[in-house]
């Protein structure tokens, strides 16, 4: 249910593109995904009570070079969500505020291309006291994320590919009841959630005016258990999607420094969760705060390049 | 400065790392309990009047060998061998069980109710199938779980546990048989030392009542059940509490008792609750006569009214014929301008929710897949119990009281419903979408109203100082169905005072049973 999160923060934790030092790249996303079919446990159904599930996303993110090599980053959205039919109300609010560190320790020759390596932390923490245990209409799930990514990305000429792997670590929550069942009955209102793994693989070609690639994400919930038949989801399920999409980055020739991104992915297997299809788009720009004015400045311009 | 700050960093991610991995094991709240010591044993307990049973001695339950027979010393042996080669894992069993067998049953119903609470979803041609209870593995399982079932399952058991209590404490007071640690100093009581004579044993008597009562009511967990018995009389045997004779003549006693008691749920008519398509259109039409909106379900697709007869069923606490007369005068005309101004105020809560309604709304809401109502009333009613100090008679009893008024609630409540039909808000106003699962049946009265004032009286009776806090809970729990867009101001306020009306009848057992 909640790929459309996922997705949306793979922006710029995601890909092998560091800021320039002293630049701050900031921009307002818009993300809007749909589903009518979602998996219960394995089984592929269709819901006559919820109909199809929409969830808008509006955020704010940047990126900050502290130097070249070490970029500081943040996003929060503000989500929404709604169901066609049925009688259940949509909810809405900010939901987590995310912040990554992103590091590029080796970049360096190798064959016909240049090889870089990543290092990226990010914690997220819900900014309100959302409700999670609304699902499928909850606008996240309320834990605090810890998330550790190792990135390699390989660029011949204009071509490249990036291939990521994440471990997420993720903090238990509390719910509004005070016992819930999943395999068993709990006499709590503290759930915990199981950890995840996130691989992604990114394709394409990278250029200083532009970027277009295609995207093969997978999340992998590492515990949780499946929705028993005609059940309702629980933050705890064992939520899993593989999704494949596209996504390109453009710079617009007369401002310098603002860039237009857009995007959509659809899911291709899940567990636990809608099949959903999302499209996006943003606008970005990047603002110098380094005391030489440099004129090259251009967002997304690719390390290699430099 | 770099150099500082990643390395800061770094540290940072690790503590927070460190802390969220730790802290991943949840553990409940009554996990972890001391061993049930009541504050007396209640030795005349088998003078207390029973439900379902005419008298304690209506099952006989033969005399027990001498304690100085070759045949109870080679039972003793068996105990001392056990607590020579006790495990870990047993000693946490022994401290599971310990905490009281009334309590750990009722954890255990409670956890199947919430696992059966499911709704049958849809065959291919958009009809409903209904679970066997001739066939509990095949889909839908059975039984579906849904308040007025598990209501009436809560009742069954803890009365026949209640019951077979009883009888045993009769039989504990005539035999007067020690426990197996006062008989043999080398015998370790690993739980509370009592001066309850232990036969026949108070354990397997509970194991026994309630493995033989599921048999009826989760027929597709008879192997879990078992295992749970097992469990539960083994654990007494190696605590010191009971031996394998005690244990034997406690489960015949209480599967005896249970085998009356499921003879009488047999005959309950809550079997035909279900109803048929003719009953469900007389449902219907008795209300359009009247020239009022009858009530429709809101489902996709429609699904049938849940136990649209489930009002019909034989009560615990009073006659058929009270239940009729316990039902309410009828709610705001679907025409008036009453239902109108009442319909525009849920309109208006589910418009402006506000964080704490909801919390109040999912606090209370008890739908698909959780222990339903009378399974929140009875986690209140087990908490609190545990801090009271209890005999397990005594336990029993108290349970027995808050579930049979909760059955009888759900009675009472269910004739209101099918006698009315009144629609939801939703039907007279589309626009009214719920904060939380709109319940397939009709809005008068509400089920948690009638169930949380049956509750809350009789709890009121039993724990007097916590009297104001149960009705405090009831309301909220009745204003949730209102936050929630799914209940009328006058469903909610009408159901707590007619649920008040059958708390009444389990006080006034609960002033003449001779517990008090």
């Amino acid at each position: 249910m909640l790929l459309s999160f996922i997705q949306l923060s793979a922006q710029t934790d995601m890909d092998a593109i560091m800021m320039t030092k002293n630049n701050f790249c900031t921009g307002l996303m818009y993300n809007s995904s749909n589903w009518t079919d979602y998996w219960e446990g394995t089984l592929k159904r269709n819901n006559e009570n919820l109909g199809t599930v929409s969830t808008k996303m509006y955020a704010v993110m940047g990126n900050y070079g502290v130097s070249d090599k070490l970029n500081l980053l943040f996003g929060i959205p503000y989500v929404q969500t709604r169901a066609s039919a049925g009688t259940l109300h949509g909810l809405n609010g900010m939901q987590d505020l995310s912040l990554w560190v992103k590091w590029n320790p080796i970049e360096t020759k190798f064959g016909k291309g240049t090889l870089s390596v990543y290092g990226l932390g990010g914690i997220s923490f819900p900014t309100t006291n959302y409700v999670a245990d609304f699902l499928p209409l909850s606008i996240g799930l309320h834990s605090t994320n810890l998330s550790l990514r190792g990135m390699v990305d390989y660029q011949v000429g204009k071509w490249f590919a990036t291939a990521s792997g994440t471990y997420v670590v993720r903090s238990n929550i509390k719910i509004d009841r005070n016992s819930y069942y999943t395999t068993e009955q709990h006499i709590t209102n503290e759930v915990s959630m199981p950890d995840a793994s996130n691989v992604q693989l990114r394709t394409g070609y990278r250029s200083g005016r532009m970027i277009a690639e295609a995207i093969i994400n997978n999340w992998t919930t590492l515990g949780g258990f499946d929705i028993t038949r005609n059940n309702m989801p629980f933050p705890s399920n064992k939520m899993n999607a593989t999704t494949a999409g596209i996504n390109i980055k453009y710079n617009i020739q007369a401002v310098d420094g603002l860039a237009l991104i857009g995007g959509g992915s659809i899911t291709l297997a899940g567990r636990n969760i809608g099949q959903a299809g999302s499209i996006n788009g943003g606008v970005f720009y990047i603002l110098d705060f380094s005391h030489k004015a440099k004129k090259t400045t251009q967002l997304a311009q690719p390390v290699k390049e430099k | 400065m770099k150099k500082i700050f990643l390395s800061t960093l770094i540290i940072i991610v690790v503590i927070i790392a460190a802390q969220l991995s730790c802290s991943k094991v949840t553990s409940g709240r009554t996990d972890y309990l001391p061993a049930l010591n009541p504050s007396k044993t209640d030795i005349d307990a088998g003078s207390w009047k029973t439900v379902f049973l005419t008298g304690p001695t209506e099952f006989s339950v033969a005399a027990p060998v001498a304690v100085t027979t070759p045949a109870y010393i080679a039972e003793l042996n068996e105990i001392k061998a056990l607590q020579k080669n006790i495990t870990k894992e047993q000693e946490e069993k022994i401290a599971y069980w310990g905490a009281g067998g009334v309590l750990r049953w009722n954890e255990l119903m409670r956890e199947l109710v919430a696992k059966y609470n499911l709704p049958p979803y849809q065959k291919a041609d958009g009809v409903y199938p209904a679970p066997s209870a001739a066939n509990p593995f095949a889909y839908p399982l059975f039984p579906f779980a849904n308040p007025p079932y598990a209501a009436r399952a809560y009742a069954y058991i803890s009365a026949a546990q209640y019951d077979a209590l009883v009888a045993a404490w009769h039989y504990k007071k005539l035999y007067n048989r020690a426990a197996p640690y006062k008989t043999d100093v080398a015998i370790q009581a690993k739980l509370q030392p009592t001066d309850l004579p232990s036969y026949p044993s108070e354990s397997a008597v509970l194991a026994g009542v309630t493995a033989e009562m599921m048999k009826l009511l989760f027929p597709g967990e008879i192997a879990y059940i078992q295992q749970k018995l097992e469990e539960q009389e083994l654990t007494s045997i190696m605590a010191g509490a009971n031996t394998r004779g005690d244990v034997e003549a406690g489960e015949a006693l209480g599967r005896l008792v249970a085998q009356k008691i499921t003879a009488r749920a047999r005959t309950d008519k809550a079997g035909a609750a279900i109803g048929t398509p003719a009953d469900w259109a007389q449902i219907e039409n008795a209300v359009t006569a009247k020239g009022e909106i009858a009530w429709i379900s809101l489902d996709n697709p429609k699904r049938p009214p849940m136990l649209p007869l489930f009002g019909k069923v034989k009560p615990c606490l009073f006659d058929e014929a009270t239940t009729v007369a316990l039902r309410p005068l009828p709610p705001p005309s679907t025409t008036s301008e009453q239902l109108k101004k009442e319909t525009a105020e849920i309109l208006d809560f589910v418009t402006h929710p506000t964080r704490e309604r909801i919390r109040i709304v999912h606090f209370w809401a008890d739908g698909v897949g959780t222990y339903a109502p009378p399974g929140h009333w009875n986690a209140i009613a087990a908490e609190d119990f545990i801090t009271k100090n209890f005999s397990e008679v005594r336990w029993a009893r108290n349970m027995a009281l808050v579930n049979m008024a909760l059955m009888d609630a759900a009675i009472v409540c269910w004739d209101t419903k099918n006698f009315y039909s009144n629609p939801r808000p939703t039907q007279m106003n589309p626009a009214i979408k719920t904060l939380t699962g709109i319940p397939n049946f009709q809005a008068y009265i509400s089920g948690h109203s009638t169930f949380s004032g049956a509750a809350a009286s009789i709890l009121g009776y039993i724990i007097p100082e916590r009297a104001t806090a149960y009705q405090a809970m009831a309301l909220e729990a009745s204003l949730s169905r209102m936050y929630g867009g799914i209940h009328y101001r006058s469903d909610c306020e009408v159901g707590l005072t007619t649920g008040q009306k059958v708390g009444s009848y389990a006080i006034a057992r609960a002033k003449t049973d001779g517990a008090d």
